[in-house]
């Protein structure tokens, strides 16, 4: 460990929950209690949801990339029977304030444009109508008188832009919105003693989540204290609804966000506060509830959560025996139009920069473009799927040069199972692993030698079929240092440090668990969990516990799921509260069994004296703890009622250093993936056929096998498409050409390979409860390495190398063509 | 603006509607009638979200206005199950995991519907092909597959109820 690391200190271990013991509930696959809802029809999902009095909202979206708005004509929207009222940005500044923004300088947003249009699909009025059909025939009759001004497309152009292209002349003098630099440990001295270096340049284009379901907000004013009602399918609303409320000029005090279940999130819906603006703002001027629901469209053009764009210039310097000294890269990142979140993708990316190998040191210069497009936002990885690539293919390219194997120059760098926990360059540490043996299983579950034979035969018989070997991180469980540990030292915005996860818990009368959470469901399984962890804590079926969601006004501490965090939070939480309740539980039963509490243990739902037959069900202690007060001792302990919160914090992390000498631990259980596909490239068109692939997942103790194999399954799904097809195409003007289903390419039924083989290997964690890891994000995390790796080794005869993604088939094609064989 | 009266039979009860013609079926079972189940993903007939049987076949309630729906037998996600007795195939979902957020779910139950009733014994690419017009973005698909080829078993297995 380099001497820049000594000051991070790792504070103990607080876990409670020992992996490695017999568990009913724990760790075994149980279907999902949330299912019936949802397989019924009664999801409830955001537009299923209505409210008396409610109107429908419309947009007006600008056609250009960049623009002044001249004038605004709104008098033949305004004439058109059943309209309510036609909105310009103007308008709703009087109301509400511009959208919170996390990057530090910000970048003013509002959720209707100003004065000027900074990329395709950005509102500039919005029409509140009796139905939505009138509001859209409404938007057609504005009319909109627009100056065009230079569209800034080119992720590099961009950054030398001056006058008339500058996107925010306001708040800055250029297109660049940050530029950073970092050392960690001895990266120039590592380079100079380097035998090797190996340098690409390297493309990952835009692409989203879009999820089948898009974002919409139904918010209702409220005269009698001048705040709002909201439904919003965001992920967020109870860590900091106050910023909302800010935005909104109230007091959280007359906030009410309501819990809604999310069609699809992948991180696209974290926060979406423009809706919850747009919307609000629109209720009050319009004097009645209203509703916005994006359409295909809007969600494409105009909904914040775009993937990451980047293009590095990045090198590995290698010792000649093939011993991996040091990493460093220059990377711009095309964030948009505007910076809702700063450079937090590029943060979370340091968790995992060096992967699974003992690498020393580490550097990097990270610039931010704001460009004519719609702004970034969180999408499965979260910035760190863009490094894992990076970084995979150097090692490819590696071996290539070295003359070594792409699977033993991996195993002879990566970290050793006697190494954890392991501390990276940037400060970050890896919990436990076993990379090895992760690899072992992923190997023989595809067959891996007997591939390499096939491939090598079949393209001596002329066909370009290829293996690709990855091994990646998987970070879970985030502290938010990773936002603005990457921001200016003189100006680091709001610092915080504290991603906690609250759960409240009740006991009824006849002894059923009421367990309510603080964050919403977005497609993952947190009542499944929690019901399990439950189970497990108070010996009960899962039938006597039911799970509901607070709205922001009874909520606390609820961070959500993101970051692959929830399911270790929430059972962290979980536990916390199990305990504070079996104490009392212990307390009230000890006295009618006139036992001491230490010679008590729960055991099939009800406590009992250890070592006897003597016992009271949990529903006789919760009757007795409800309704015969005077059968306890008149002290507060005995106090009627059985029910507790508890904040579960992050397990373990510590703050950056003051001189980013490091940037602390901040994303601590980091699980390992090993991909293997094998594709087979079609040289006349471009496409790509996966032959077989072997996903092996190491996300420590499994909560539900099920349910994981299920993120394992759908996150390697995103990354065949990030890869193969899915890309946002912005032309020279900065048109958005492909924003629909039909032509983003996103993967259906048929690109999944057929036979993909899923393995897990389980390496507790010694830090979170029972040793549980997240799990959400690794597919993606994975399969754009494994593809890049085979499609190279398909394409050896043409000298193909994938050094931007995705390679739709057009691309690959004109890749092949290029190579003139 | 001019409106049309029109009957359908939906989920096996009578219903009726005053509708503009220009209205889609998607949004008159959603927010006429009171159905919510059917989703709308992309309302350009892409993601199949919206998906609903139609006098036996199905289609997309987003690409269909509701006067043309105006005497036709539907069902819609609200139909399939027997009250709330799961059906085999919201069974098989159930415990294959073939959903994650739900959203798709009613157009695939829709779609799997359609193949199962004419197919009882369908191949893995059978099945893909059933639900190629349908986009999930949670599962990746491999789960839903193993659900309907699971229902498929489960429906063949079942005794038949009548003799008739």
């Amino acid at each position: 460990m380099s001497s820049h690391l000594e000051t991070n200190v790792l504070p103990p271990s607080r876990q409670r929950e020992l992996p490695g013991q017999t568990r009913k509930w724990v760790g075994h696959s149980m279907k999902r209690v949330e299912d019936r809802r949802f397989l019924l029809g009664k999801g409830q999902y955001i537009d299923d949801h209505a409210v008396p009095n409610m109107a429908h909202a419309a947009t007006v979206r600008s056609p250009h990339a960049h623009a002044r708005i001249i004038s605004i004509d709104t008098s033949k929207a305004k004439a058109l029977p059943g309209v309510i009222g036609v909105y310009t940005g103007t308008d709703l500044a009087t109301v509400v304030d511009p959208c919170p923004s996390f990057a530090s300088p910000p970048v003013t947003q509002r959720a209707i444009a100003i004065d000027k249009v900074r990329h395709v699909g950005e509102v500039v009025v919005a029409i509140v109508a009796v139905d939505r059909y009138i509001a859209e025939d409404a938007a057609d009759l504005v009319e909109v008188e627009y100056e065009v001004l230079p569209a800034n497309v080119d992720i590099e152009a961009t950054l030398e832009a001056t006058g008339d292209s500058v996107i925010h002349p306001a708040d800055r003098e250029g297109n660049k919105a940050h530029d950073e630099s970092f050392k960690f440990g001895p990266v120039d001295e590592d380079f100079a003693r380097a035998d090797h270096i190996v340098r690409r340049r390297l493309r990952w284009k835009r692409s989203g989540a879009q999820p089948i379901e898009t974002c919409g907000c139904i918010s209702d004013y409220s005269v009698v204290d001048g705040g709002y009602t909201i439904h919003c399918n965001t992920n967020f609303s109870n860590f900091i609804p106050f910023v909302i409320a800010g935005s909104l000029r109230i007091s959280p005090t007359v906030l009410r966000m309501q819990p809604i279940a999310t069609g699809g999130s992948f991180g696209s819906k974290v926060f979406i506060h423009k809706i919850v603006i747009l919307t609000s703002g629109l209720s009050r001027l319009a004097g009645q509830p209203v509703k916005y629901i994006e359409d295909r469209l809007e969600h494409f053009t105009n909904s914040d959560s775009h993937g990451s764009d980047r293009l590095y210039d990045a090198e590995l310097a290698l010792a000649k025996d093939g011993t991996m000294l040091s990493l460093r890269f220059d990377v711009i990142d095309d964030y948009g139009a505007y910076l809702q979140f700063g450079v937090g993708t590029h943060g979370n990316a340091m968790s995992q920069v060096t992967g699974p190998y003992r690498i020393g040191s580490f550097g990097m210069r990270v610039r931010a473009a704001l460009t004519n497009k719609c702004q970034q936002g969180p999408y499965r990885g979260f910035g760190a799927e863009v490094t894992n690539w990076v970084l995979e293919r150097l090692v490819d390219a590696a071996a290539e040069e070295l003359g070594m194997d792409m699977v033993g120059l991996r195993l002879q760098n990566m970290i050793q199972p006697d190494q954890f926990p392991y501390m990276i360059p940037t400060g970050n540490i890896y919990d436990s692993g076993n990379f090895q043996e992760v690899y072992k299983q992923a190997e023989a579950l595809i067959g891996l030698a007997a591939w390499r034979k096939k491939a090598a035969d079949l393209r001596a018989q002329g066909r370009c079929v290829g293996v690709g070997v990855a091994t990646c991180q998987e970070r879970s469980v985030y502290s938010p240092t990773e936002w603005w540990s990457l921001n200016n030292l003189a100006a680091p915005g709001f610092a915080l440090s504290s991603t906690p996860e609250g759960i409240s818990l009740r006991i009824d009368p006849v002894g059923k668990i009421f367990a309510t959470l603080h964050s919403v469901f977005i497609g993952n399984s947190p009542e499944t969990i929690v019901t399990q962890v439950l189970a497990e804590q108070f010996t009960v079926d899962p039938s006597d516990i039911v799970v509901s969601y607070s709205d922001t006004h009874s909520g606390f501490n609820g961070v959500g799921p993101q970051g692959s965090r929830f399911t270790a939070m929430i059972t962290g939480a979980c536990v916390s509260a199990s305990y504070k309740i079996q104490t009392k539980l212990k307390r009230l039963a000890g006295h009618l069994l006139e036992a001491a509490e230490g010679d008590l243990e729960l055991r099939d739902g009800a406590v009992t004296v250890k070592g006897t037959d003597r016992k009271i069900s949990i529903g006789d202690v919760a009757m007795q703890a409800s309704f015969f007060r005077l059968n306890f001792p008149d002290t507060p302990d005995f106090d009627s009622g059985l029910e507790t919160t508890a904040v579960y914090d992050h397990p373990i992390s510590t703050l950056p250093h003051p001189e980013r000498k490091h940037l602390g631990v901040f994303y601590p259980m980091v699980g390992h993936i090993c991909h293997i596909a094998v594709v087979e490239v079609d040289p006349d068109t471009g496409k790509v056929a996966i032959l077989d692939y072997a996903a092996v997942h190491d996300n420590g103790t499994i909560m539900n096998p099920m349910t994981l194999e299920g993120q394992v399954l759908g996150g390697t799904a995103n990354g065949i498409g990030s890869t193969l097809t899915e890309e946002f195409i912005y032309d020279d003007q900065g048109q958005f050409v492909n924003a629909n289903f039909a032509e983003f390419a996103m993967s259906s039924a048929w690109e999944m390979p057929a036979n993909l083989k899923i393995g897990h290997v389980e390496t507790p964690s010694p830090y979170t409860e029972y040793g549980v890891k997240g799990g959400g994000e690794g597919g993606r995390l994975g399969a754009p390495s494994a593809l890049s790796s085979a499609i190279d080794d398909a394409l050896q005869r043409y000298g193909v190398k994938v050094e931007q993604i995705p390679v739709r088939p057009s691309t690959l094609r004109a890749m092949i063509r290029a190579s003139g064989k | 603006m001019t409106t049309h009266a029109i009957t359908i039979t939906v989920n096996g009860r009578k219903r009726e509607a005053t509708v503009p013609a220009r209205m889609l079926l998607s949004d008159c079972l959603r927010h006429t009638l009171g159905l919510p189940g059917t989703h709308v993903g992309c309302e350009h007939g892409v993601c199949g979200a919206c998906t609903v049987m139609m006098d036996g076949r199905t289609v997309r309630s987003c690409l269909t206005f509701a006067v043309q729906a105006d005497g036709s037998q539907l069902t819609t996600i609200e139909g399939l199950a027997n009250e709330s007795q799961l059906h085999p195939i919201q069974e098989a979902f159930w415990e294959e995991h073939g959903l994650q957020c739900g959203f798709c779910t009613p157009g695939m139950l829709m779609a799997a519907n359609e193949l199962l009733s004419a197919n009882p014994n369908p191949s893995d690419d059978e099945i893909r092909e059933a639900i190629s017009g349908n986009l999930c973005r949670c599962t990746g698909y491999t789960q839903i597959i193993n659900a309907i080829r699971s229902a498929a078993a489960k429906l063949r297995a079942a005794v038949p109820t009548s003799a008739t």
